[in-house]
């Protein structure tokens, strides 16, 4: 698929509309990457000049800074800051939250300063703008319910713009009683992913997923590649993969749109 | 002697009132020992926050039965607080029921009467308090960091306000004139038959009783708060003031290492520049947290607010698979070590004498810090803004730089992001390979 560079950009002398800053996970990881290509297509679908760091683009430090390494976030963080603002980069998209709320809340104060949409949002402009369109066929009647990834929900107190989506697909969205500002966390977060838990008797991700599971849905939906990894860990150990699917909600736009 | 009572009465408030005033000094001192962070701008949004969230309960409500029944109790303590405020003025000019003569019966009447309501409600409202915290299983009430004390404690303020109530009832009961003219005793009408039978004596003997009991009491539970996780009712106000105003995902970019990274990015730096002269050379800054001081004053008033309700714990999904790390624990073990620093200060004169403990290890160990997924849900429940995870992320930054003690998974996951930008061991040039794949 055509992903071009903000490399190739400037050797063309072109400037895109916007970054997708695609992240460590979005970029290795096989499940995230799938959520990247999704999100590319849509893109495409709806003409937006983007372009991605690719080789140039390294870890935002996120993972570091809350595994409590000031020094490597910071790091990082100037590293990133100093090829984005190279680029004269000023709008940023991106499928990770941890990313978005990095880049968003703590790149300005290190010289970073920059527009940065989740794709949720982004997504959301596009279709505000008449640029996209969600077809309500493909998935109607479906029941899904949404898993809020802290660092959107909380963190930002994006609560709405999946939630918009999601219905745009015709599909009956059903909450978890834990929702919102009260949503449990996937387990992922605060540098957990890369670690095993500490002793206790549940996993956080089992846990959440019997939130989930109590809503009898057929498709899980978030907005993080991590909380995508934990769910359907969850999804795996309850036995339930032939009957329940963890998506992100570009997958289910992409989906939805035959792309 | 006819000034015996009002001498008396007087003395016991100064004392009392003094003593107070004395230990809130000390609750300042303490505070002051963190280190300085700015939480002085955007005062509008501060006062507003104020008036929503510690005056107007708005977070409390969250969770509608507790909530609901501690608006009562907390609407029942600000109002019958006027009555407090005659109290005062009858005991230091020796005048019975001042207000009535002031304001005129009806009002007065008026004003004694939803007293005496809001006394019955709160009274109602405590017993049921009483019960979820003794008898129903609620599970935030029964935590480890709960027995003893703690537990001890939160029942001793629910007596303290039971009896409260109970004085100010029968103090009105018992006050013949006032019963006799039959208004504003919406309550204590019904507890005054209970004295028909006793001589008039013996009913103003009990009356003034009450009466001084009842001041008493409130004088010795205004001295209690200092020594009890109560202080909220004070604290919460100044708390939500100072609250973080930020999006609750952005983490503070510690300053020192920002200078330090800027200038080992910077290749026009001189390596072996030596500081300007008569700038004295920096004591290198401690990074992280290991001990209160360590602290902004923003967390330590923090643990000073804290009123051990739990709603953190009960939302932590860390507490909620059974790790060992609870939120109200980080924070009442920061009260705990910052009041043994506090009398460690008072025992040397005024200077903290290194007594080989800290807030690390000898209180939160390193397992309750990493069991933290930083998902802010803490930070969220709280009614009164506190942040348990601003607490959990410097003590994980002292664990990290100061001590290199990060699990090792952690480590290795350090090292990938040093060593090729991605927390995994990937190569850098493979970054794009996704957009190849299908």
């Amino acid at each position: 698929m055509n992903v071009p560079t903000m490399a190739e950009m400037m050797a063309q002398g072109k400037q895109p509309e916007v970054l997708f800053w695609v992240g460590a996970a979005g970029s290795y990881d096989d499940r995230a990457k799938k959520i990247s290509r999704a999100f590319v297509k849509i893109l495409h679908q709806a003409n937006v000049d983007f372009a991605v760091l690719g080789t140039e683009e390294t870890s935002t430090g996120d993972a570091a800074k809350r595994a409590g390494n000031e020094f490597l976030f910071q790091m990082q963080a100037m590293m990133n800051i100093e090829v984005l603002n190279g680029y004269e980069i000023k709008k940023i998209v991106t499928c990770d939250p941890h990313s978005f709320n990095t880049i968003k809340n703590e790149y300005p104060s290190l010289g970073g300063k920059y527009e940065v949409y989740h794709h949720t949002q982004f997504i959301q402009d596009l279709i505000k703008q008449g640029r996209l369109k969600i077809e309500d066929a493909t998935l109607k009647g479906k029941r899904v319910t949404f898993h809020d990834p802290c660092y959107l929900g909380r963190a930002n107190e994006v609560y709405e713009s999946p939630r918009d989506l999601i219905r745009r697909l015709g599909v009956n969205l059903t909450e978890m009683k834990r929702h919102k500002s009260t949503a449990l966390c996937c387990g992922a977060g605060g540098a957990q992913m890369f670690k095993d838990a500490e002793p206790g008797d549940k996993e956080v991700n089992v846990l959440r997923t019997e939130d989930a599971l109590e809503t009898n849905p057929n498709i899980i939906a978030t907005g993080c590649p991590y909380c995508i990894t934990m769910m359907t860990d969850g999804i795996k150990f309850k036995e339930k993969e032939a009957e329940v699917v963890v998506k992100d909600v570009v997958e289910l736009i992409a989906e939805a749109n035959n792309l | 002697m006819q000034y015996l009572p009002n001498i008396l009465f007087i003395i016991t408030l100064i004392a009392g009132i003094g003593f107070f005033v004395m230990n809130i000094r000390k609750i300042s001192r303490n505070i002051k020992l963190g280190k300085d962070i700015d939480r002085f701008d955007n005062k509008s949004e501060r006062w507003r926050n104020m008036a929503m969230i510690a005056l107007g309960q708005s977070k409390m409500v969250k969770r509608p039965l507790s909530g609901f029944l501690h608006v009562i109790v907390y609407v029942g303590f600000v109002i019958i607080n006027i009555e407090v405020l005659e109290i005062v003025i009858d005991g230091v000019f020796g005048t019975h029921r001042i207000f009535q003569g002031i304001i005129g019966d009806s009002f007065y009447a008026f004003l004694i009467g939803t007293f005496e309501i809001l006394a019955a409600l709160v009274f109602a409202a405590v017993i049921i308090f009483w019960t979820r915290r003794n008898v129903a299983n609620i599970k935030r009430f029964l935590s480890k960091e709960m027995q003893g004390w703690p537990k001890r404690d939160g029942n001793y303020i629910l007596y303290f306000e039971m009896v409260l109530m109970t004085l100010f009832i029968v103090m009105n009961a018992t006050d013949s004139p006032f019963q006799e003219a039959g208004i504003g005793n919406p309550i204590s009408q019904f507890v005054a038959s209970l004295f028909d039978g006793f001589s008039s004596g013996t009913v103003h003997f009990i009356e003034r009783t009450s009466w001084w009991i009842h001041i008493l009491g409130i004088l010795v539970f205004l001295n209690y708060l200092y020594y009890s996780k109560h202080l909220h009712i004070l604290l919460a106000f100044p708390n939500t003031y100072f609250a973080n105003l930020k999006p609750k995902g952005q983490f503070n970019n510690l300053e020192a290492i920002t200078n330090e990274v800027k200038l080992m990015m910077d290749p026009d730096a001189d390596p072996y520049a030596m500081p300007e002269e008569g700038i004295e050379e920096a004591v290198p800054e401690k990074f992280g947290a290991s001990d209160v001081a360590d602290l902004s004053w923003v967390q330590l008033l923090n643990a000073y607010t804290c009123t051990e309700c739990g709603r953190c714990t009960s939302a932590c999904p860390a507490n909620l698979t059974g790790k060992k790390l609870s939120p109200r624990k980080i924070m009442m073990d920061t009260r705990d070590r910052l009041e043994e620093v506090g009398r460690n200060i008072d025992e040397n004169k005024g200077e903290f004498k290194d007594d080989g403990k800290q807030l690390l290890n000898d209180y939160i160990s390193p397992e309750e810090l990493w069991a933290c997924t930083s998902c802010n849900a803490c930070v969220e429940e709280c009614p009164v803004n506190i942040d348990p995870l601003s607490i959990i992320m410097d003590m994980r930054r002292y664990l990290v730089m100061e001590q290199s003690a990060a699990p090792q998974e952690l480590n290795m996951m350090m090292t990938n992001v040093e060593n090729n930008g991605a927390p995994w061991q990937y190569n850098q040039q493979d970054r794009l390979n996704w957009a190849k794949e299908e």
